[in-house]
């Protein structure tokens, strides 16, 4: 049976180096410029014509432009529109990793702890750079719980802080973990298909539901970043 | 009669394009209320909620034990602040996701509790 985790393994395909610093062209680096030249590719030319009565194609672009959109007047409001470049690139890049990585031989780069935890990073840096920017040192007054009384701020104030802190771990685990763990799933149970001979039709069965629910958990996390980064900005912006 | 109605005043075309807009709004809000997928999406963060919050305090423990020489006691004391912060992450996401009403019986039953809890002991 194959390995079921060679499917993660970092390949190089053109050796670079610089200064000492390793900064090869490896499969992962293939995926991601991928992504971002499908995602480009998907909105530019969905968008070419313009159509007051949109295509199918032209549908599909209005459709995930209405989506973020959506998400962020409902969950940060009418001066969340600044954000909306921001926050629509990392979905529609995470959106395609995730989906390029269901593509048979593709590479998911989103199964990576260091690509999500630099994505978390830079929004976890970004949203407490905005608040310092939008309230200065009264920032500090989002560790202290509203209502909560002054003789309890020495247990509150740490267990906020490590809260805060959190964050970018949560953001990044959750979806380097879970693309991680479907995708081991796929191969394990695809590697039983050949070693039960005739009844290995019961395990591909299994292979082909299992792919259509990771397709959906492909969809899911992109959201759930999304909405994350979206609820983060929305605390930096009004603190509780 | 007619002759009145045929021009549309232009006085109050903005206050009717933003009594339209502002209509339209409503029923986008409504919409959106009842999407399936917002369901789905903040139950999958609970769990790792949890852990980050676990994982970011002992590790604070543990570095800080390791600055100051005072081996175990700072890691065990972050880890239990850091599981406290990791509740309290998936308390405030459940919050979040379920409506206001939701909430306001869930605070209750929430404070009820751990009263009843300490009454006993």
């Amino acid at each position: 049976m194959a390995d079921p985790l060679a499917q993660f393994e970092v390949k190089t395909i053109i050796p670079l180096q610089v200064g000492g610093i390793d900064i090869s062209f490896t499969n992962s680096s293939l995926f991601m410029s991928l992504a971002v030249l499908g995602a480009s590719g998907f909105l530019v030319l969905g968008a070419r014509y313009g159509a007051a009565v949109p295509g199918r194609w032209q549908s599909m672009t209005e459709l995930t432009y209405e989506f973020i959109s959506n998400l962020i007047k409902e969950t940060i409001g009418p001066e969340g529109r600044r954000y909306f470049p921001i926050i629509f690139t990392l979905f529609m890049f995470i959106l395609f990793g995730n989906m390029l990585g269901m593509v048979p031989y593709g590479y998911t780069f989103t199964s990576q702890i260091i690509v999500t935890f630099a994505m978390a990073a830079v929004v976890f840096v970004g949203v407490t750079i905005l608040a310092f920017a939008k309230h200065g040192l009264h920032f500090f007054s989002f560790f202290t719980p509203p209502g909560s009384p002054v003789w309890m701020w020495p247990l509150l104030i740490p267990i906020e802080i490590i809260s805060y802190l959190s964050r970018p771990l949560s953001l990044s685990v959750r979806l380097f973990a879970n693309m991680m763990a479907g995708h081991t799933l796929l191969k394990v149970i695809a590697g039983f298909v050949f070693s039960l001979s005739v009844f290995g039709v019961v395990p591909l069965a299994f292979v082909v539901a299992v792919t259509a629910l990771e397709i959906l958990i492909a969809f899911l996390q992109a959201y759930v970043f999304t909405l994350l980064t979206c609820l983060y900005i929305k605390d930096a912006l009004e603190l509780h | 009669m007619t002759r009145d109605d045929r021009p549309p005043p232009l006085e109050d075309l903005d206050a009717r394009l933003k009594a339209a807009r502002s209509c339209q709004a409503d029923k986008r809000d409504d919409k959106s209320e009842d999407r399936k997928t917002s369901e789905l999406g903040p139950a999958l963060r609970m769990g790792s909620d949890l852990v980050a919050g676990v994982a970011v305090g002992a590790f604070i423990g543990w570095a800080l034990d390791r600055w100051l020489g005072t081996q175990p006691w700072l890691m065990i004391v972050f880890f239990l602040l850091g599981a406290a912060a990791g509740f309290y992450n998936v308390y405030r996401s459940a919050k979040q996701t379920t409506g206001v009403a939701a909430t306001d019986s869930g605070d209750n039953g929430d404070q009820d509790s751990p009263s009843d809890g300490t009454k006993k002991e």
